[in-house]
């Protein structure tokens, strides 16, 4: 069970009072009603689904009902950061970001071990 | 007019253990208030409680207690029948105040096992030094969302919406229960 | 006879550590039997010469005890305390005996020593790796009748009990700086070390008492004490430290991510007689900074043919059965060994008084320490040898002894055999963190590499062999001050992993590397041979290490014997990932208070008591509890609801929809907030008045429908559907946090703060009207969809003109508490005027012989308002609405979607079924095409026939088009209507 931050709270907390809300720093763009069905199909139906450092929005939904940003890597599931919604993306600090390559690279993926088995 | 109203809160009862002692706090007035931090001070003189504005704590004062549970959120409650919303309506700053009296309701543990009995579903961390007296959060016991408020160091007071009280009960007087071998 | 004799005739006066005079009665396969206090299952059977304790799993062939541990994989049995308190496949290795406790084995019949399974032993060379993925291809059908049941029948463990399980479950989260798995030396000291520092520990361990390995190597001190008494005291002095908790008998048995670790504690799988208070499990759920991993190594078993009768076991266990139990495992006991540890278990064994028959050693060259201390016992060693066979039926009476490379063979009696191939670390926890392992080649062992959290492993774990380096590792693992000095008579040396030359390479014997899924040497070369070269493919093909023991003694051997078919490095043939939990958890420890009442909660509205006693019948919405009809005496639910029915639009109803989620929208961008939220528009909407609301997705369907009133300017009172109250909440919270931010606009989820009366038909207004104070309830005053503040029987309520039946309704908000005796009182008022109480079914009945929708029930996520017939509630003046866009999508505006309309049968008497599919030609040839489908169908009372609403592609431009609903045994004839049913001019609802 993952261990986050919440910004709001100053405070870590159990996964169980969060829950996940998608990608961040997806805008709903201001004049909406008029754009083209190949932006609306960007903003509403894509998503990037990156392997390793993501933005995500949370909401600390039974806690202080906040929504929120966090960078998360989805290999090692470390969080590098989490920051208030509202703020533009945050770059993550270098040496975080190297403690989670490293981490990555310690994490027995499924291309680790069960890779050769294709 | 026919008759008058009478109240029937929900009944749970007492129950517990020797450590961990399970009562129904008595009937409170509530709201649910709203308030922008360039607002907070005007709301405090009104309601006559300083909102806190630290994350996870509560203050008391005039019989009325303010717990934070987020940024611009507080749940005051005062254990009479006093008009929080009319003192909040004369504060003459914007904000909004939801009168939820009726939607919670209270359970009392207490007892030296009573941090143990909350932690039968929840996942907070009790321990004096991280919820020390006066700390409160909104979180979960087992399925159920709460607030809990710790009143003393043996004494935790659980706010639960009236339908999942039952639930809160049983669950707590499981784990009381069990805080007691 | 003495006591310690009644205890067993293999009990070693002098030896272990039980007192004599404490006993405790149990049976095993019905026969009774004494046992010391602090026996396990396994060594009170022992004691009592008891070496068969089951059947294998595919052969049937006779198992027995081979380790004193949870890595245990033979000796699985049902053990239980009375009927209904029954556990199988419980490790006898594991479990303590008591007082009264009814043992049985398992996987035999008719009898344990007379098994007819055991003809699977004879047929073995058709049950090679693959077996069932080769011979059960075909025919198809064959598997469900035929090949399944019988091969469940004869494979497999233990017989899951029917009874419920009467025993409760306890949890606790806990937070802690450090903890500690594993209590014997390492842990033990490590412990020592942090607790000096005050942080707040826990220290765990499997067994009932702490000391790990020492329960067994008694030739261990430190700090000059004999090493299990150092670990006792120390344990002693750690539980008297406020900062420590010490939980034994309890199992680290997951993992997981940042720092959260499952522990399970058997509380009272031990006590002859438990408390009715205390639970049977208690299910810990740890988030702690740091963990200091200390659990220890596992010891392997050699891979020779026949390696598997009962009286071979593992040279560690036949130590501590004598040292911690006081049991000696035979009389006349060979050892196998390719480790100097299987010495010393002979060394003690002879000293005890058991005649050691020889010491089999696979090596060349032993340890120069205990070779020399095995002369000077008189011990016979036999180097560079293997054990190639073994004989005996139900227990060893023989091995078959070669020198390597040379076929001359010889047999040697023995009643049994003691075997050790080395140590392997327990890594299962730190792997489960997601650390990596490397390969320690020069010890044939994968040791902790890379760790992915905040935790250190220390000791035979970390395999650190040295006893004073294991200490030092301790000490600053745990980061505090602490001199400790430790001494251990022998320096170990030597281990293999692989088969040996006992074991084939090809002939036709069966040398086991799983026990517990009956895995053999040929098997893993077999799979080799076919084809598989991934260790992932090997062990899903043999199955090796997928049994409940999940490979703790057979993954290394299984490993190193397809590393050498592969003629590749081991770690280049990779290991399998170690998954949680470590050793099988109960279900009821995982679901502990989730059960019963505590399952879920049952949400009650407030007048549930009083429906209750007026014969409600209860239906589940969501976790609601709603009164679902009413039926009189003697009435069935169709009689009761045609009655609520009639009378609802005759008289008049009561119905309880507390459960409506209801939303406080606050502040002054209240209506401009729920302008973006809805589609239709709110500033025009006057205080003091309602509007039907819908809300639609970003992708423009429908994702919820509701009554707004606005109470004043900056005040609005939103319900929503009783199930959509939640998501409801959450996606407004969304937008206003993430995307409005600027709107002065707050919400609050008011659903429980209100009970709710609903007083519904042509006498609503008669019934209400003397509890009502403050506002005028005439038609002029209080139009249809109207909403005041006023004061009900006194109390402050919010009252709303709406209705949901077609009729003239009123919904009487009050405070909760006074939900009963509003209730009491107005349908007592409303009894004495003929009207009735009614419920979820009438209710859906009537509003849908006025073609109003049920977001979830006639809209299924794909439905726009437009397809609802609802295009009317999308405001066209708006530039911004959530959904604005996606309605605008091709797919959503093109000629031809599906949409609401009414469907009458032809046959008037003919209910459709909810979810009958709709075709235009009955006779076409299958696939049919499919129109569309019935989304709600019922009897109307009120009409004396049949009503349906139903999704049709292109239906509003059917109407009076004759349609088909193919069912399985006729077709019935429809007609496309419109949606409403019921008074279609609408006049009824205005009184």
């Amino acid at each position: 069970m993952l261990l986050i931050h919440c910004p709001y709270c100053e405070e870590d907390r159990s996964e169980l009072e969060f829950r996940w809300a998608g990608e961040a720093h997806v805008v709903r763009p201001e004049n909406i009603a008029a754009i083209s069905d190949e932006e609306f199909a960007e903003f509403f139906f894509l998503r990037n689904n990156e392997k390793g450092l993501t933005y995500e929005r949370w909401r600390h939904i039974h806690g202080c009902g906040r929504f929120f940003n966090a960078a998360r890597d989805t290999v090692s599931d470390r969080f590098l950061m989490a920051y208030k919604a509202g703020l533009p993306k945050q770059p993550v600090p270098v040496a975080e970001k190297f403690a989670a390559i490293a981490e990555e690279k310690s994490v027995e993926t499924w291309e680790q071990t069960e890779g050769d088995a294709r | 007019m026919a008759e008058i109203a009478l109240r029937t809160p929900v009944a749970l009862g007492h129950h517990g253990s020797q450590n961990a002692m399970l009562s129904q706090a008595a009937p409170a007035t509530r709201i649910s208030l709203r308030v922008r931090s360039e607002d907070v001070s005007a709301l405090s003189s009104a309601l006559g409680v300083d909102l806190p504005v630290k994350p996870k704590t509560s203050t008391y004062a005039n019989g009325r207690t303010a717990l934070w549970l987020g940024p611009d959120e507080w749940l005051v409650i005062d254990e009479g029948e006093s008009g929080l919303m009319t003192a909040a309506a004369n504060s003459g700053a914007l904000h909004s105040a939801t009168d939820v009296s009726h939607r919670n309701t209270a359970i009392i543990v207490s007892g030296p096992g009573a941090a143990a009995a909350i932690n039968a579903g929840c996942a907070q961390d009790l321990s004096l030094d991280v919820f020390p007296v006066g700390a409160c959060s909104r979180t979960l016991l087992g399925k159920v969302e709460i607030v809990l408020l710790r009143t003393a160091e043996d004494a935790f007071r659980v706010e639960v919406w009236r339908s999942f009280s039952d639930y809160a009960f049983g669950l707590l007087a499981e784990g009381a229960r069990d805080a007691a071998l | 006879m003495s006591a310690s004799s009644n205890s067993g005739a293999f009990r070693i006066k002098g030896a272990g550590r039980h007192t004599p005079a404490r006993t405790a009665r149990f049976t095993f396969d019905g026969k009774s039997y004494t046992a010391l206090e602090g026996d396990t299952v396994a060594s009170a059977l022992l004691a009592h010469g008891v070496h068969l304790l089951g059947r294998s799993f595919k052969y049937h062939r006779p198992r027995g005890i081979l380790t004193a541990g949870p890595e245990e994989p033979n000796a699985l049995l049902d053990v239980s305390r009375d009927a209904a308190r029954r556990q199988p496949n419980v490790r006898a290795t594991v479990q303590e005996v008591f007082d009264g406790a009814k043992i049985a084995s398992q996987n035999r019949w008719p009898s344990l020593r007379y098994d007819i399974g055991a003809v699977n032993d004879v047929l073995a060379p058709f049950f090679a790796a693959g077996f069932y993925y080769k011979t059960f291809m075909w025919p198809k059908e064959a598997w469900h009748k035929i090949y399944e049941p019988i091969i469940r029948r004869s494979a497999g463990l233990g017989v899951s009990p029917t009874e419920d399980d009467p025993d409760h479950y306890a949890s606790r989260y806990v937070h802690c700086d450090v903890l500690i798995a594993g209590a014997g030396v390492a842990g033990l000291t490590a412990a020592l070390s942090t607790a000096s520092t005050g942080k707040k520990i826990i220290l765990v361990d499997e067994q009932p008492e702490v000391g790990g390995a020492l329960h067994y190597d008694t030739s261990t001190t430190i700090d000059g004490q004999n090493g299990y008494d150092w670990a006792q005291a120390t344990v002693a002095k750690l539980k008297a430290m406020p900062n420590v908790t010490v939980l034994t008998r309890t199992t680290v048995f997951g993992y997981y991510n940042h720092g959260f670790l499952g522990l399970v504690e058997r509380v009272t799988d031990h006590v002859a007689k438990p408390s009715k208070d205390a639970p049977r499990e208690r299910l810990w759920q740890v988030r702690t900074k740091k963990v200091i991993l200390a659990t220890g190594s596992i010891e392997r078993h050699m891979v020779f043919a026949n390696n598997d009768r009962p009286g071979i076991m593992l040279a560690s266990a036949a130590r501590t059965f004598l040292n911690h139990h006081g049991v000696a495992v035979g009389r006349n006991v060979g050892v196998y060994a390719a480790h100097d540890s299987a010495y010393e278990a002979a060394f003690d064994l002879k000293r005890a008084g058991v005649s050691i028959a020889a010491i089999i050693d696979n090596r060349d060259k032993p340890g120069e320490a205990v070779l020399a201390e095995a002369r000077a016992l008189g011990i016979d060693v036999l180097t560079g040898h293997s054990v190639v066979d073994t004989a005996g039926r139900l227990r060893i009476n023989s091995m078959t002894v070669a020198r390597n490379g040379n076929f001359d063979r010889r047999k040697i009696k023995v009643d049994a055999l003691i075997v050790s191939a080395g140590w392997t670390p327990s890594v299962h926890l730190f792997s489960q963190s997601r650390g990596k392992l490397k390969f320690d080649d020069a010890n044939q062992r994968f040791v902790p590499d890379i760790y992915a959290q905040n935790a250190v492993s220390v000791g035979a774990c970390n395999g650190t062999d040295d006893l004073a380096e294991l200490i030092d590792e301790a000490i600053s693992a745990g980061g505090g001050r602490l001199a400790l000095s430790g001494e251990t008579r022998f320096e170990w040396t030597g281990g293999m992993i692989g088969a040996t030359e006992g074991a084939g390479p090809d002939h036709a014997v069966k040398a086991f590397v799983d026990f517990q899924h009956d895995v053999t040497a040929k098997d893993i070369r077999l799979a080799v041979r076919e084809g598989m070269h991934s260790i992932e493919h090997i062990k899903r093909f043999t199955t090796n290490g997928m049994a409940s023991d999940q490979g703790k003694l057979s993954n290394m051997h299984g490993l190193a014997i397809a590393s050498e078919m592969l003629g590749r490095p081991i770690p280049q043939v990779g290991l399998t990932t170690f998954r949680a939990p470590y050793t099988p958890v109960t279900y009821g420890t995982l679901i502990n208070h989730s059960r019963g009442d505590l399952f879920d909660p049952a949400r009650k509205t407030p007048m549930h008591a009083l429906e209750e006693a007026a014969g409600a019948e209860f239906e589940d919405v969501g976790n609601w509890k709603r009164a679902w009809y009413f039926p009189k005496r003697g009435e069935d639910m169709h009689a009761a609801v045609n009655r609520e029915c009639k009378t609802v639009r005759d008289v008049a109803g009561v119905f309880d929809a507390s459960t409506l989620g209801k939303i406080e929208v606050v502040g002054p961008d209240a209506a401009a907030f729920l302008n973006l939220l809805y589609t239709n528009a709110w500033d025009t909407l006057k205080p003091g008045k309602c509007r039907y609301g819908i809300m639609t997705r970003e992708d423009g369907f429908i994702y919820d429908d509701g009554v707004v009133g606005r109470l004043a300017e900056d005040r609005f009172h939103v319900t929503t559907t009783t199930g959509g109250a939640p998501r409801v909440l959450n996606h407004m919270e969304d937008y206003l946090q993430t995307e409005f931010p600027h709107l002065k606009v707050w919400l609050t989820s008011t659903t429980e703060q209100w009970a709710v009366i609903a007083v519904q038909g042509p006498k609503a207004r008669e019934i209400i009207e003397p509890f009502v104070e403050g506002q005028d309830l005439s038609n002029e005053a209080f139009p249809h969809m109207s909403v005041a503040e006023c004061t009900v029987m006194g109390v402050p309520a919010r009252l709303f003109r709406v209705s949901f039946t077609g009729e003239v309704g009123y919904e009487i908000n009050v405070p909760a508490d006074f939900g009963q005796s509003v209730w009491k009182a107005i349908w007592e008022r409303a009894e004495g005027m003929g009207a009735c109480l009614y419920g979820t079914e009438t209710m859906h009945i009537l509003r849908a012989e006025k073609g109003y929708l049920i977001v979830g029930q006639d809209t299924d996520g794909t439905v726009t308002p437009d397809d609802a017939g609802y295009g009317w509630a999308v405001s066209k003046k708006k530039t911004d609405f959530v959904g604005i866009r996606g309605l605008k999508r091709p797919d959503l505006v093109r000629e031809g979607r599906k949409q609401l309309v009414g469907l009458l049968t032809r046959d008037p008497k003919e209910v459709l079924e909810e979810g009958g599919q709709i075709v235009a030609d009955p006779n076409q040839p299958k696939p049919m095409t499919m129109l569309g489908h019935v989304t709600s169908s019922y009897w109307s009372e009120n009409l004396g026939r049949s009503i349906a609403i139903a999704l049709v592609a292109g239906g509003r431009s059917r109407m009076g088009e004759t349609l088909y609903v193919p069912m399985a045994d006729k077709t019935i004839v429809v007609e496309v209507t419109d949606m409403v049913f019921f008074d279609k001019e609408g006049g009824r609802i205005n009184g």
